[in-house]
């Protein structure tokens, strides 16, 4: 008898990690709304804008985490130009909030500032529909995912696999950094955009937008490890793994690991997409920068350090670097790189499951259990 | 346990014609993908040569395999033994030469995981299972079934797959160990269970590459036992070393050498004859 979908995705978490995810839920979208809007700044438990901007921005950097833990830790494909999506969803959100900002700008315009700037005297035809709400929600998914899907599909196909496929998918990101630089593309040029007004009428400002945009960034973070855990549970997840663990093996007994591998690929993209949309209104700028190799290499450090194979694993790894990196780049911004190619070496050699596998081998310590920590399909929990 | 009943759960399978039925029929229909074995025929490699930087490793090699037969294939290193397999499988694409399935499918022109879903099983010289998948596990994924990346998604196991993977559990004799990882067992089990995972694609041509290597002499017996008790339903080819193993097999025995077909007949005709002697041992 088939068990309905709804069914499954409920017991692909078990009733401990369903409490976690009800406990950060209830967190984020009724504790942090009331801490910022209705405590007065000088009550103890009143958290400041720059917590809920800072979190927030490290919450879409988590779903990047996990959708790059998807490809590598449980594909075996390490994307080193994972950073392109997430910049390509912000850019295309982007383009809304810059036609939000309607006639307020410097040159007081319809056209966006730097469009005044170079002269032009219409909008570019990709920028048609960019008004619209939906339509750029659906450019956000359907760009990045058509790229991926492309490249995917040639890469893929030709059996380009380990170190090679990370060179390419660097020059990838690389490339279209490039292309962004020019003003002729059409996206801002080295500006980017920035200066935003609005989010749908909404003063983006406003600290009821941010709280707002927190919790949906808390809910996509959410939805995405749900999805995450159903995959990794299904049979799916369980080819998925075969492919990376022994590829020649997987075909031969008949799967063909092209769609397999594209599908993920794809996936892992329109989630990290649906990030950067969400961090873009967040942070109030997206610039080409977000394409740089560093960024992209910083995303697979986070899945390292947290733990890949695992889905809790990326979340956390997001966290800590991310909250060293807005600390250090503080007090000690020179010794920041320093400091995460330490921890990535340190992670890579003595911690190749990264915190959370170091977790789980110290509490099988204390109870003196063999624990295995292959990270398999029934992986470590959420 | 009936190997051979286990692994024909369905006699009356229309994909499976019954190659004892005699002369091929007048006006007899070709299905395209469909395996014909009209002509007794399952398996005909036609002048295949492949070279590898200059270097022949198959030349002019001509074979064919019987329905149901249990074919042995020796001969010394560098044969060209594997290669042939990689060419029956897809892996490697001859340079000149075909290599049919039956009457009507050229899988020279298949790829690795259409040449695999249309019946043909390959077992490795060393044992390759998913090693951080349980034993169940690894029988699952191998499994004959839709293996398309949408039912994948939302594939469940029956009552009728589970039984026959606990069916296949008992034949391999690893019932014990459905929930272990795959990395964990012995060489020896582990070659019981690619060998388990061959049995789940219900193929109908089995390449077996050195299948007793690292084995026991109990277990090598019981590998051949069940060998003997597929032979007829399946059709099998095994390359080995072992001459008390291909003695076990019986049947056939082709002798390949430099890429070449050097001799073909019962074990004792070609321990006989003199070129393969002067092959093993002269020089």
């Amino acid at each position: 008898m088939r068990t309905p979908f709804l069914i499954r995705l409920g017991r692909s978490f078990d009733a401990r990690s369903w409490q976690l995810v009800g406990l950060f839920a209830a967190f984020a979208l009724v504790a942090v709304p009331i801490m910022h809007l209705v405590l007065p700044p000088e009550h103890p438990l009143h958290l400041s804008t720059y917590f809920i901007t800072l979190t927030g921005k490290i919450l879409c950097y988590a779903i990047v985490a996990v959708a790059m833990d998807l490809i590598w830790g449980y594909g075996g494909i390490l994307s080193l130009g994972h950073g392109l999506f997430f910049a390509l969803g912000g850019y295309a959100f982007g383009m809304y909030l810059m036609r939000q900002i309607g006639r307020d700008g410097s040159y007081q315009s319809e056209l966006p500032d730097f469009m005044v700037f170079l002269d032009w005297k219409e909008l570019p035809w990709f920028w048609a529909g960019s008004d619209s709400f939906l339509w750029v929600a659906l450019l956000v998914l359907v760009v990045p995912a058509l790229i991926a899907f492309v490249f995917g599909y040639f890469a893929f196909r030709s059996r380009i696999k380990g170190v090679y496929f990370s060179i390419i998918t660097q020059a990838l990101t690389y490339a279209a950094m490039l292309l962004f630089f020019r003003n002729e593309t059409g996206f801002g040029g080295n500006n980017g955009f920035t200066d935003f007004k609005r989010i749908l009428g909404y003063s983006i400002t406003a600290p009821e937008t941010r709280v707002v945009l927190f919790g949906l960034s808390a809910l996509a973070l959410i939805g995405t490890l749900l999805l995450a855990r159903y995959l990794v549970t299904s049979k799916y997840g369980r080819v998925l793994t075969a492919i990376r663990d022994a590829e020649s093996r997987v075909m031969f007994i008949g799967y063909n690991p092209l769609w397999y591998k594209l599908f993920v690929w794809t996936l892992s993209a329109m989630l990290c997409a649906i990030a950067g949309a969400l961090y873009v209104p967040q942070v109030g700028i997206i610039n080409p920068s977000e394409m740089s190799v560093a960024n992209s290499i910083e995303i697979a450090i986070w899945v390292a350090v947290g733990g890949r194979g695992t889905l809790i694993g990326p979340v956390i790894g997001a966290f800590i670097v991310n909250l060293a990196k807005s600390w250090f780049t503080v007090s000690f911004p020179e010794y920041w790189l320093f400091f995460l190619g330490t921890l990535f070496i340190v992670a890579t050699l003595y911690l190749p499951q990264g915190v959370v596998g170091l977790w789980f081998k110290l509490r099988a310590g204390f109870r003196r259990e063999g624990g295995e920590l292959a990270p398999t399909t029934r992986g470590a929990g959420a | 346990m009936n190997a051979a009943a286990l692994l024909m759960p369905k006699p009356q399978d229309e994909d499976n014609p019954d190659w004892d039925s005699g002369t091929a029929e007048l006006g007899h229909i070709l299905k395209p993908g469909q395996l014909d074995l009209s002509h007794k025929v399952i398996l005909y490699l036609e002048d295949i040569t492949v070279s590898f930087d200059g270097f022949r490793a198959l030349n002019k090699l001509s074979l064919a395999i019987d329905a149901g037969e249990l074919r042995c294939i020796i001969g010394p290193n560098g044969a060209g033994k594997t290669t042939m397999m990689d060419v029956i499988t897809g892996k490697t694409r001859p340079d000149e030469g075909t290599v049919f399935f039956g009457q009507t499918i050229d899988l020279t022109r298949l790829s690795e995981p259409e040449i695999a879903h249309i019946g043909v099983g390959r077992k490795f010289q060393k044992p390759t299972i998913f090693e951080n998948h349980t034993v169940f596990e690894n029988l699952e994924l191998a499994m004959k079934t839709d293996k398309r990346v949408w039912r994948s998604l939302f594939a469940q196991l029956d009552s009728a797959a589970g039984d026959r993977i606990a069916e296949t559990l008992q034949l391999i004799r690893l019932a014990a160990h459905a929930d272990r990882l795959a990395g964990l067992l012995s060489h020896g089990q582990k070659q019981w269970l690619e060998i388990g995972m061959l049995l789940m694609q219900e193929p109908k041509l089995l390449l077996l590459d050195e299948p007793v290597a690292g084995m026991t002499d109990e277990e090598t017996e019981r590998t051949g036992e069940l060998f003997l008790s597929l032979a007829g339903k399946h059709s099998l080819v095994v390359v080995e070393h072992d001459m008390a193993f291909v003695k076990q097999l019986g049947g056939k025995v082709t002798v390949l050498h430099e890429g070449s077909l050097l001799a073909e007949g019962t074990l004792e005709e070609v321990q006989a004859d003199a070129r393969v002697i002067e092959v093993y041992l002269g020089r």
